[in-house]
């Protein structure tokens, strides 16, 4: 089992092959306060190249005001942020050249056509010659904007406008790109799309993204951070993070018609490497919570031999990853009491 | 400067985008016409210049003008498209300076179209047409303080009707500035050196001077100066409540 990482102050280099990267953003002790009220509350840490960093929290947990400060938006109260060895404050142009910047809800012009809006963006960047037309064509084309080109924007569908935003970020080819949730609001194909777009852009850049959809971590990201209450909670892989649930290593077995779902259950809780079962009637299945966190898949071997030694209809076995949003609300309900 | 003037097309077309830019120059030239024509006796005078017209300008500005120029800041606000812009990199100078020249460049242009009543007193007579480009100007340059003022207050909310309001209540002391009713305010307790500086301030003085054909170095310095630290003030205030 990964232990919780807790990161306070120092900025911490994060755990294995990123320590040799070169650290793109870089934040220590970043604190936002309004009035009596800490946003945030003395975030540190830092990322580099090729990662694609999920920001995870309850509503309210901070993410989109750490966004703000890291684009400059907000001033921070306390503590510093730099993207490329540009400090988002003092060098904030600078920073600000190298970061293509999603706001929450895709704010634009409503009044602009997605064509003159990205032109504008292009003139803004101060993207000129052939760079420019390449670089136009090439948002356009990724994001499928071509049939609503001329359509003002307040005409468009929620996930057009969220794309036009998207394109409005990338267009300059950011080193660093944050997305405040990217996928709000989209239907399952548009999701799907902006998580391949990510995917496909990640490997030169870093980018961050803010989401409460834990599905989209899972899909995209390969380091997330959770916090509450403007605190960094866990700081680790999803996969590491999902193993910290009961569920990792959990065997589930669904049963064909005619078995007895109940006898099974009570077979398989016997079992030694098995620490619990449930049972679902709706899916006819059995999870048989793994022992000692499911080393060498003790209760899958012995799972399936007693499925096979019984002679149970077996329509289907899984070894289960460990549920991640099960991990998200132990953690950030732990931290809220 | 690239960006300055990205920032300028970008705003400037989007006051043709929407019906503003074609509500807002019809009534401007309604009500210019109704005033020199009827309130300010343009036939009845019998003198071939352009008093009767330029005499309005403070006043329909005052009204006008702020419409103008509540949108700039507050419609960002409120649509969050401020956060889109601040984050890109660029100024706040730069910002406050394009927005600002659209509508200047905007007002211009509205005042520009009253040219028929240019040519019509030049039909009717022979008047001093010297004299009447530097009331142009000057009227312009008073368009640009009160453009100043507005888009400097518009920066404060992300209500326009209260940009609106406290635009044309601002607006309305300095054009009275020299005026007992401002400066009664002051005279029963401020220095008479404050007092006569609040006297100074007045648009309508330095406006007076220009729409009679003089132009007066201090007048243009005294509109220069006033656009300069409005728009200064423009910038801290984005700065200051920029997230807001």
């Amino acid at each position: 089992m990964t232990k919780t990482t807790l990161i306070k102050n120092a900025a911490a280099p994060a755990p294995g092959r990123r320590t040799e990267q070169i650290q793109m953003i870089e934040i220590d002790g970043l604190t936002k306060r309004y009035g009596r009220h800490t946003v945030v509350d003395g975030l540190s840490f830092s990322c580099g190249a090729g990662e694609v960093l999920g920001f995870l929290g309850p509503n309210g947990a901070g993410k989109s005001t750490t966004m703000k400060m890291l684009t400059g938006f907000v001033a921070p109260t306390a503590g510093s942020a730099s993207v490329c060895g540009h400090d988002v404050q003092s060098d904030s142009l600078e920073a600000r050249r190298r970061i293509g910047y999603l706001p929450e809800g895709a704010p634009s012009y409503a009044e602009m056509t997605p064509a003159a809006f990205l032109e504008f963006i292009a003139d803004v960047r101060e993207l000129g010659g052939a760079l420019r037309k390449r670089r136009l064509d090439e948002v356009v084309e990724r994001l499928h904007l071509g049939p609503v080109l001329q359509q003002s924007i307040d005409t468009l569908s929620k996930g057009f406008k969220r794309r036009v935003g998207l394109a409005q970020a990338i267009l300059h080819d950011p080193e660093v790109l944050i997305l405040d949730e990217p996928t709000d609001g989209l239907d399952p194909n548009q999701k799907h799309e902006v998580r391949e777009l990510i995917r496909s852009m990640a490997e030169d850049k870093l980018i961050v993204i803010s989401t409460h959809i834990l599905e989209e971590v899972e899909a995209v990201c390969s380091r997330a951070i959770i916090i509450a209450n403007g605190r960094i909670l866990a700081d680790d892989t999803p996969e590491h993070l999902a193993a910290r649930s009961r569920y990792h290593n959990a065997v589930r077995v669904t049963l064909g018609e005619g078995a007895d779902l109940d006898a099974a259950r009570a077979a398989i809780g016997q079992l030694g490497s098995v620490s619990g079962t449930e049972a679902d009637r709706k899916l006819r299945s059995i999870t048989a919570l793994a022992a000692d966190g499911g080393q060498g898949a003790a209760a899958w071997r012995d799972v399936s031999d007693l499925a096979a030694a019984e002679g149970w209809a077996v329509a289907g076995l899984q070894l289960e990853a460990g549920r991640l949003d099960e991990v998200f609300r132990q953690i950030t309900e732990g931290a809220a009491t | 400067m690239n960006i300055v003037a990205a920032l300028f097309r970008r705003e400037l077309k989007s006051y043709f985008a929407t019906p503003v830019a074609y509500v807002f120059i019809v009534i401007f030239l309604v009500l210019m016409g109704t005033f020199t024509f009827y309130l300010g006796g343009f036939y009845e005078r019998g003198q071939a210049d352009l008093r009767p017209f330029f005499n309005f300008h403070p006043w329909l500005y005052l009204f006008l003008v702020p419409a103008l120029s509540m949108r700039l800041w507050a419609e960002e606000r409120k649509s969050g498209s401020i956060e889109l812009l601040m984050t890109l990199p660029i100024t706040p100078w730069q910002a406050v300076l394009g927005k600002y020249l659209a509508a200047w460049a905007f007002t211009g242009l509205a005042l520009a179209l009253t040219f028929p009543v240019w040519i019509t007193v030049n039909y009717l007579g022979d008047p001093d047409n010297g004299a009447i480009l530097t009331a142009y100007i000057g009227s312009l340059l008073m368009a640009g303080g009160f453009l100043a003022i507005g888009s400097c207050l518009s920066a404060f909310t992300r209500n326009q009707v209260i940009a609106f309001v406290i635009s044309v209540v601002v607006c309305f002391g300095f054009l009275l500035s020299g005026f007992p009713l401002v400066l009664d305010m002051f005279s029963a307790w401020a220095p008479q050196a404050l007092v006569d500086g609040i006297a100074s301030l007045s648009f309508l003085t330095h406006f007076a001077n220009i729409s009679r054909g003089v132009i007066d170095f201090r007048d243009v310095v005294f509109f220069g100066l006033l656009i300069g630290a409005f728009l200064y003030a423009n910038t801290i205030v984005l700065q200051w409540k920029q997230a807001d």
